[in-house]
């Protein structure tokens, strides 16, 4: 029963954004769902294959913003066959027949192809926004026609795609009265790009506050770029490449200094390291520092810099900064909230540059850590306890010891004790990865101790089905498991198969899980997709249930069985 | 650079004593058996350490997916080094008789023959050893469809023309023209 009319509800419901608190709030009784049901605007879809567009369509009529993901996050490492699936065409095309006004579409590793970007341009009158992560399948032709078509386009962010470049003129395809523009990031295209035409798109762009070339637009374009927006927030610099004692690197100085506004840096795709100095003014109002793409970007060059940014919150770096480097960072950034350490040379360990030394120090230096990506030539037990008592905050924490099974090298001993003290210590901790020697121990750890783990990766642990067991009893908020290469089999993946129900997901690769197995965990649920990965054709021809299956990615669906998968996937 | 010094001892993959695996530290257990008695590709790795010396770089790992970098960062953040930005991975399917699972490697990723002949021999390690001393022979099938022996032509010829790899038992490769090829060679 409600006390309050429905345009008062819908107005309270507004100021609820969160994607949890609105299906919470769509939950409490008909009304409620109904009232929030029409005026909900954004929806995120963590896996595409878990609802069909015909439904979100149905249950949703005013969607504005649509969020989806689509390939499983292993696929980042080559461990999903190219063709797997996460086609977003069927989604556009749904949307497109239907009234919904589309206005943002932000997706997530999956395939976007020419023909879904030329529909999506011309289905939206009002499509504002498209923000692809991680997506392949297009083309700069596909981007064109968003140019184009998308009249008022304010945001087109390309991130880490992989986009076929026909060196085209997509950048001349802005007409020129799209002036509305506030964001643009095409630092991972290619080709060449029409300069000209870029500088008149900036200039006639006085809102744009986030600007990241590519590779291909060289420094003089900077300099220019920078002229004209002096209100920018956000710079990814393509080529930063000059003579310092160029007419163009004084032009480019005195451009930075009137971008006062900057707050985050990105790129450096191709640098001249000994041109830092012009970067300086800006250095000091810096809350984002992206340099995991600059390997030439190293040693007093890159510690000098960092020196100037007093107020980083995040920092993307490559392991060449080393454990010096690091001490740097611990010294001068005291409010770093986030640490990234991309490998220089992820097949070198020896020369990997970053060890347990600097995560210490950078724990100890700053004390508002809370997210970590660390790839590292080796980690102890010691450092890691000493991390957890330094940082007792951590909402994220993945750590690569690039040599797998690598124990702790002092002591030679599992890494167990380290990882739990972390989960221990660490209670709000919602995403963990791990890596080097581990044992069944330090499961149980994460069991008893991480109540709030919502996303766990493993690789190359383990002795036996305990280990998954004690995270598949213990962990009560798990959403995401992902497994390679650890000796779980039938026993623990068929001990509780409910709770599959209560995550998104769960992979397994090269572990002992059967055939068998996963027909079981099919059989009993059929709110489960189970798929199996075989790309060498032995399913085929050996259909036996002792059969160790290579892959496996389950997932809970309100939809059944997907019809696009490839031969190659057997959805039981 | 590849092929000169190799001859005809890459046909020949004996299952040997493993050479001191003193560059990886680690136990890698799921890859090989720690105390695993045979090894193939053993002609191979011993003609190349010369060629070994001269290459800084040891591909240490050819684990598929790891180390848990992003597609996307390994091909755009260290390919500077020796201006050898490779354009596209250059996977190929490697059969093995007698093993369950096919498996794929990047051509890309290896600087030679011998290092290629080292991840193979990580990959089918335990059915190497299952194998019960039998001899193995490279075959790749070309961009033509025929099936040629691994180790005649340069590394780069080979990286460009070579679509799928297969470990093929030495019993049956009478089949195959490799006798023939040995004799044509002497």
């Amino acid at each position: 029963m409600n006390y309050f009319p429905d345009e008062v509800l819908e107005h309270v419901f507004d100021f609820i954004t969160s994607h949890k608190d609105r299906n919470s709030v769509s939950l409490v009784c008909k009304s409620w769902y109904k009232i929030e049901r029409y005026s909900r605007q954004r929806v995120f879809i963590g896996n595409c294959y878990s609802i069909s567009p015909e439904r979100l369509i149905a249950r949703f009529p005013g969607l504005k913003s649509l969020t989806l993901k689509g390939k499983p996050h292993f696929a980042d490492f080559n461990l999903v066959p190219h063709d797997w699936g996460g086609f977003v065409y069927p989604w556009i095309k749904a949307l497109a027949k239907s009234r919904i006004g589309l206005e943002e579409l932000r997706l997530k590793r999956m395939v976007v192809s020419d023909e879904s970007l030329e529909l999506l341009s011309k289905s939206f009158v009002n499509f504002k926004s498209l923000v692809l992560v991680s997506c392949e399948g297009f083309t700069t032709d596909g981007l064109a026609a968003i140019a184009a078509n998308c009249r008022f386009l304010r945001e087109l962010d390309l991130q880490e795609n992989e986009v076929d470049d026909h060196r085209g003129h997509w950048l001349s395809c802005f007409p020129e009265s799209c002036t509305s523009l506030i964001s643009l990031n095409f630092a991972c295209l290619r080709g060449e790009v029409n300069l000209g035409a870029l500088e008149r798109l900036v200039s006639r762009s006085p809102n744009l506050k986030s600007l990241r070339l590519n590779r291909a637009v060289p420094l003089d374009t900077l300099q220019k770029l920078l002229m004209r927006a002096p209100q920018l927030v956000d710079l990814g610099i393509g080529s930063y490449v000059h003579d310092p004692f160029s007419e163009a690197y004084n032009k480019l100085k005195i451009a930075i200094q009137r971008c006062k506004s900057i707050r985050s840096l990105s790129g450096f795709l191709e640098v001249a390291p000994h041109c830092m100095s012009a970067i300086y003014p800006i250095c000091g109002n810096l809350t984002f520092l992206n340099l995991s793409y600059a390997p030439g970007l190293h040693g007093n060059k890159l510690m000098k810099l960092i020196q100037h940014c007093r107020k980083l919150q995040r920092l993307w770096i490559l392991d060449c900064i080393g454990d010096k480097g690091l001490g740097v960072v611990a010294l001068t950034c005291k409010e770093l909230q986030e640490l990234r350490v991309f490998p220089s040379d992820p097949f070198e360990a020896e020369n990997a540059a970053v060890t347990e030394e600097g995560l210490v120090l950078v724990s100890a230096g700053c004390p508002k850590l809370n997210s970590l990506l660390y790839f590292c030539q080796q980690m102890t037990n010691a450092a890691l306890i000493t991390v957890a008592k330094n940082c007792p905050n951590f909402i994220r924490f993945r750590l690569c010891i690039l040599d797998p099974m690598k124990p702790d090298p002092v002591t030679n001993q599992p890494l167990d004790e380290g990882f739990g003290a972390i989960v221990q210590s660490c209670k709000g901790l919602k995403r963990l990865s791990l890596s080097g020697h581990l044992t069944d121990q330090v499961f149980l750890y994460i069991g008893m101790y991480a109540e709030q783990l919502e996303m766990l990766s493993i690789a190359f642990a383990a002795n036996s089905d305990k280990g998954m067991l004690y995270v598949l009893n213990g962990c009560k908020k798990l959403r995401k498991l992902e497994i390679r290469d650890c000796p779980f089999g039938d026993a623990a993946l068929l001990e509780d198969v409910g709770k599959y129900e209560t995550m998104r997901s769960l992979w397994m690769s090269s572990c002992e899980v059967t055939l068998g197995g996963c027909k079981s965990v099919a059989e009993k649920m059929p709110s489960l997709n189970v798929e199996i990965i075989d790309e060498s054709e032995q399913m085929e021809f050996n259909l036996d249930d002792k059969q160790k299956v290579d892959k496996m990615y389950l997932y809970r669906t309100l939809v059944g069985h997907r019809k696009d998968a490839p031969e190659y996937v057997w959805i039981l | 650079m590849g092929k000169e010094g190799l001859g005809l001892e890459i046909t020949e993959l004996r299952l040997g004593l493993p050479g001191a695996n003193s560059d990886s530290g680690h136990r890698c257990d799921v890859m090989i058996d720690k105390n695993e008695k045979k090894r193939a590709f053993s002609e191979i790795l011993e003609d190349d350490v010369e060629e070994g010396n001269r290459k800084k770089t040891t591909i240490k790992s050819q684990v598929v997916g790891w180390p848990p970098v992003c597609s996307y960062r390994k091909k755009n953040s260290f390919s500077d080094k020796d201006g050898s930005a490779k354009a596209s991975k250059m996977y190929v399917k490697v059969s093995m008789d007698g093993a369950p699972f096919l498996r794929k490697i990047d051509l890309g990723m290896h600087e030679g023959y011998s290092h290629l002949a080292k991840a193979l021999e990580k990959l089918f390690g335990e059915a190497l050893r299952n194998a019960e001393s039998c001899e193995f022979v490279p075959i790749y099938e070309d961009k033509d469809g025929d099936w040629m022996l691994v180790g005649d032509v340069p590394w780069e010829m080979f990286m460009e023309s070579c679509k799928r790899l297969r470990i093929m038992k030495r019993a049956d490769a009478k089949g195959f023209g490799v006798l023939r090829s040995k004799e044509a060679l002497n």
